[in-house]
């Protein structure tokens, strides 16, 4: 690891001022990915804003039909709420199989989304679920928000405080795990929002990061079951291929995991 | 046998220091004055090196030196050597290119070190290394072993024309051919045994510390056999003659084979040590040891198998192409060849074996033995091809070895090795009784009502272990001899220390000797400790790889001891004024037997020690020492028998059981056997599902970190089902086989044979990914 100046922040405004002092700073939340990055000599910030005691940033609320996590939230937190295991319990399934208990007791909702890696899991529950990313400065949709792999509408410096979930009629999420990273080799994540819109959402699959399944969310709009995905079609155009899975393969996990979230769907 | 004798279930006595963190590792130690060093690696497969610019680094803080390959070589350190000479069919010797410890003109594989940078710390190295500019001209490069023996191929080393380093055959090739004549059945297949990295716990490690007074080096290293090492070095490498040079191997996290060899690290921290004036430390990471540990396996293999009407096998022909990297490490020849051709007999009768095995150099990290060494590559094959075989034959897969299996012992096969004993229907039948072999077609239709495809496979392997006798493996080309040495001392207060040259690096030895100790003279094991792994304390030594150590190592300290009992029967007698003849050993004490005289253990020794009492000519002490050399190797065999389902829909596996019925000969400690299969088993399941070094064509590593490389996880491995059928090895007193590697070398060949079972297609390679599952399920 290169040198580096660590600031432990105490509000998000502390952070953000923090930020901007620094000539390349960077924020930690959970550390999963910029601390490997770091240890491997790929990241050099010349300071280090820890957002993970900032206590606007810890928590989730349940307001009416909007389950809101705050950023800094770490998975372990998410997969064991009341709140969550009530209203969205595709998200607490999610959480409980993403990664492992070390990552699951540092990782964080809003580092992930973040970082945006195409294999994470949690980009698939915003995109099906139609979710808000709050910042320190506005409000994104999922749709807008995550823009391609590691990329998202993030501005140097700003900050996600929280997420918000409008709570579906149902939900499921199932994934097929990369066998050395157990990343998502391909992840589905189906919804049924209260207003009968249907969404499904793919990780770990395309080439452009999280995507929407059109082809899928069709089906299952005119019939809400597995079967209805038999006949789909997935092209493998565009999708990843690597040592694990080939982008034939991916497109088929894409309709599997798609059957599965839906049988699983509550 | 007693509560601590061979045979009982005692719990690792050196468990306690290693899960309460006081294991004492070589990074774990730290010398006055030491420095620390960052190697500089190849990025490039193949390149020149065509300059090296240190000058900025050097004006870096807390920088005492870059070192380059250029020096090393200039100050007439060895290149480094391949320990097994091979002669190829037409005679000539194998054909090495040069291995220096850095490169100082060309580089032939990604990971290989070209320079070294010491300094005060190990940032501060890795700061500076990134400073260093190494000018390279990149050359074509070649990764794949069947790429690089075509015409045309990028050429790694003048000395071995065509990338070949040998072209060795084994058996009788006429007798072959003409059992193929009359074949009733040919049955053929290609197979390729998928390359591994070791992946230790530990990563390498050393710490070199010169004394420019006493022009002597000690080397604290990560090594499975530091007399090897302390002799390699000293003979070879010029670094110090054997009596300035001191080698210490301390708690070491695991080997598999990949620590027995001596590294460029090792002799540049040596070499780095004495050109600075102070200790250098080198700990490798993760990526160092993808990158740079030896590589297993990695066999390309054409095999057809002769049967006769009545499904007897009556001829076997191999051809495998394997792949030795970029340079020959130490051991590396021996491993397709005497290690690999020699079993290819399996557990069947077979009158005719032919094989030839070429060695090809490629720009790749070298290759050399990895848990089992030829023999899971030896049996993957015979395991894939009886399976095969009763597909093709249309019988059933456990019927048609039962009908080929040797049942008379000893047993000479065609290629070399002469089988002592076994009883291979006993381990058959007590795995197909553990799995319900019978009860599986029920189990399969249940399944494929639930939308799985269910398979079972067996898997019935030997291997060789003891790796033996000197005598026959010199006439082989093996340069050392293969024996072990023990010493045991009788302390004047009666506790007492065997010293071996086995090593232990996670086997349990510190427990498992001292069980013979405690059944011999019923002693209990905390009187007992086992000193090894430091050539000053231990007179000499081949170390522990090959599952030796029990077979070889225990029966020299079996030797000592029995050597030791006699004098000290010959002291008890004098003492208790009775006849040698009349004492015996029981609880600790020297009986006359059918008396209640005695004498405990301690006054023996007291008595040795002081010399007040000792019989007429008697030398004072108790001090003994043995070599022991085996007459044979041994022979563990066993069958393993494997039930998965396959998710069509995914192409994932799911064990429902795993048995193992294992013929180790005599356990010493069953709790520690159990172990050891526990781990053969996830690594040959590691290998069947999971585990592949890849290269691209360029010969860049694709598989450098374990967020590509899969290595088995809890979750992966099912839980085993164990069991053992045991003959004893008549070729050492304690009837021991060895168990360290038979879990390895037996288990890929039951997965995938149950998984080709399951999806009812015979052809799949390791690893049997989700991904190449489901397309080879959906293939035309």
């Amino acid at each position: 690891m290169y040198q580096t100046t660590y600031h432990r922040a105490s509000s998000v405004d502390e952070a953000a001022s923090l930020f901007a002092k620094g000539s390349e700073s960077k924020f930690l939340a959970g550390g999963q990915t910029l601390l490997p990055v770091m240890k491997q000599r790929l990241a050099s910030p010349s300071d280090v804003i820890d957002l993970g005691k900032i206590k606007e940033l810890q928590g989730v609320e349940l307001s009416g039909d909007t389950l809101t996590i705050k950023a800094a939230t770490i998975y372990y937190d998410i997969m064991t709420n009341a709140d969550v295991k009530k209203a969205i319990p595709a998200i607490a399934y999610l959480t409980s199989v993403l990664g492992d208990p070390a990552v699951r007791y540092r990782g964080t909702i809003g580092g992930s989304i973040a970082n945006n890696d195409p294999a994470a899991d949690f980009p698939a529950a915003l995109l099906a679920l139609g979710a808000t990313v709050k910042t320190n400065k506005r409000s994104i949709s999922a749709e807008d928000f995550f823009q391609g792999l590691f990329t998202t509408a993030l501005e140097d410096g700003e900050i996600i405080t929280a997420v918000s979930f409008p709570v579906p009629a149902k939900a499921g999420y199932e994934k097929m795990r990369h066998p050395a990273s157990r990343f998502a080799l391909t992840g589905v994540f189906v919804a049924q929002t209260k207003s009968g819109e249907v969404r499904v959402a793919a990780t770990g699959a395309s080439q452009s990061g999280v995507m929407r399944v059109p082809a899928i969310e069709a089906a299952l709009k005119a019939n809400w079951s597995p079967s209805a995905i038999d006949g789909v079609s997935i092209s493998a155009s565009g999708l990843l291929a690597d040592i694990h899975g080939t982008a034939e393969y991916r497109a088929n996990l894409i309709k599997v995991m798609a059957q599965r979230a839906v049988a699983a769907a509550r | 046998m007693g509560v601590e004798g061979i045979g009982a279930r005692v719990v690792r006595k050196e468990d306690k220091r290693f899960i309460t963190g006081k294991g004492r590792y070589v990074d774990d130690i730290k010398l006055v004055g030491m420095t620390h060093a960052h190697f500089i690696r190849s990025p490039h497969a193949h390149a020149k090196v065509k300059g090296i610019d240190s000058s900025a680094a050097l004006k870096m803080p807390g920088v005492v030196a870059v070192l380059t390959g250029r020096e090393i070589v200039d100050d007439k350190v060895g290149n480094l050597i391949c320990g097994w000479a091979i002669t190829s069919k037409d005679g000539s010797p194998m054909k090495m290119g040069a291995w220096p410890a850095m490169a100082p003109e060309t580089v032939r594989f990604v990971g290989q070190a070209v320079a070294v940078v010491i300094a005060e710390s190990k940032n501060l190295a890795r700061d500076a290394a990134e400073a260093v500019a190494v000018d390279y001209e990149e050359l074509p490069a070649v990764a794949d072993v069947q790429a690089a023996i075509k015409s045309g191929a990028p050429q790694l080393h003048p000395e071995a024309p065509g990338n070949q380093v040998y072209d060795w055959v084994i058996g009788d090739e006429g007798a072959t051919d003409a059992a193929f004549a009359k074949a009733a059945n040919v049955v053929k297949l290609d197979v390729t045994n998928n390359r591994l990295a070791p992946n230790a716990m530990e990563p390498r490690a050393a710490i070199a510390d010169y004394d420019a007074a006493e022009e002597h080096f000690t080397l604290y290293t990560t090594s499975q056999n530091p007399h090897v090492a302390r002799l390699v070095l000293s003979a070879f490498y010029n670094i110090a003659p054997e009596h300035k040079l001191r080698v210490i191997a301390p708690d070491v996290g695991g080997g598999f084979g990949s620590k027995i060899f001596i590294y460029p690290e090792e002799m540049v921290a040596l070499w780095a040590s004495k050109k600075v004036g102070r200790p250098v430390k080198w700990t490798g990471d993760r990526t160092e040891a993808f990158l740079t540990d030896a590589h297993g396996r990695d066999h390309v293999t054409h095999a057809e198998m002769a049967f006769d009407a009545n499904n007897k096998i009556t001829g076997f022909k191999v051809k495998t192409y394997a792949n030795f990297g970029a340079y020959m490490s130490l051991f590396s020849s021996s491993v397709p060849t005497y290690l690999y051709a020699t079993l290819l007999s399996g557990q069947y009768n077979i009158p005719a074996i032919h094989a030839e095995v070429i060695g090809v150099y490629t720009n790749t990290t070298p290759v050399d033995a990895y848990r089992g060494a030829g023999r899971p590559e030896a049996s993957y094959l015979i395991e894939r091809l009886m399976e095969t075989a009763a597909r093709q034959l249309k019988v059933d897969p456990a019927e048609l070895r039962r009908t080929n299996f040797i049942t008379q012992f000893p047993h000479q096969t065609p290629v070399i090795m002469a089988y002592d004993t076994g009883d291979f229907n006993a381990s058959l039948d007590a795995a197909m009784k553990a799995i319900d072999y019978a009860g599986f077609a029920a189990r399969k239709a249940q399944a494929k009502s639930q939308g799985k495809l269910r398979g079972i496979g067996v898997s019935c392997y030997i291997e060789a272990c003891g790796i033996a006798p000197s005598k026959a493996v010199g006439s082989l080309g093996a340069g050392v001899g293969l024996w072990e040495s023990a010493e045991v001392r009788v302390n004047p207060v009666g506790t007492i220390e065997i010293l071996t040259g086995s090593h232990s690096h996670g086997q349990g030895h510190e427990t498992t000797f001292c069980q013979l100790v405690a059944d011999r003279l019923g002693v209990p094991i905390s009187q007992v400790s086992i000193v090894h792994g430091d050539t000053d304390k231990v007179q000499f030594g081949m170390g522990t790889y090959g599952s030796r150590s029990a077979a070889v190592g225990l029966t020299a300290i079996l030797k000592a001891m029995e050597k030791m009992e006699s004098k000290a029967k010959k002291i008890a007698a004098h003492a208790l004024e009775a006849s040698e003849a009349d004492i015996v050993i029981e609880n600790g004490e020297f009986k006359v037997t059918g008396t209640d005289k005695a004498i405990a253990l301690p006054m023996v020794a007291l008595a040795a020690y002081t010399a007040h009492n000792l019989p007429d000519g008697m030398e004072p002490g108790l001090k003994e020492s043995a070599f022991y050399d085996p007459t044979n190797f041994t022979f563990p065999a066993g069958t393993y028998i494997c039930e998965l389902e396959v998710d069509p829909g995914t192409g994932k596996t799911s064990f429902v059981d795993f048995v193992a019925a294992d013929d180790f000969g005599r356990l010493i400690n069953p709790m520690i056997v159990e172990g050891q299969v526990h781990g053969g088993l996830v690594q040959g399941i590691g290998q069947a599902l999971l585990e592949h070094a890849i290269y691209d064509a360029n010969g860049q590593p694709v598989t450098a970190s374990f967020m590509d490389y899969a290595m088995p996880r809890a979750d992966d491995v099912p839980s085993f089902n164990l069991s053992h059928t045991t003959t004893l090895c008549p070729g050492n007193p304690l009837g021991i086989k060895g168990c360290g590697e038979a879990g390895a070398i037996g288990a890929s060949a039951a997965v995938i044979n149950a998984i080709t079972d399951a999806i009812g297609k015979n052809n799949l390679e390791m690893p049997a990914t989700p991904d190449r599952v489901w397309r080879t399920i959906n293939a035309a």
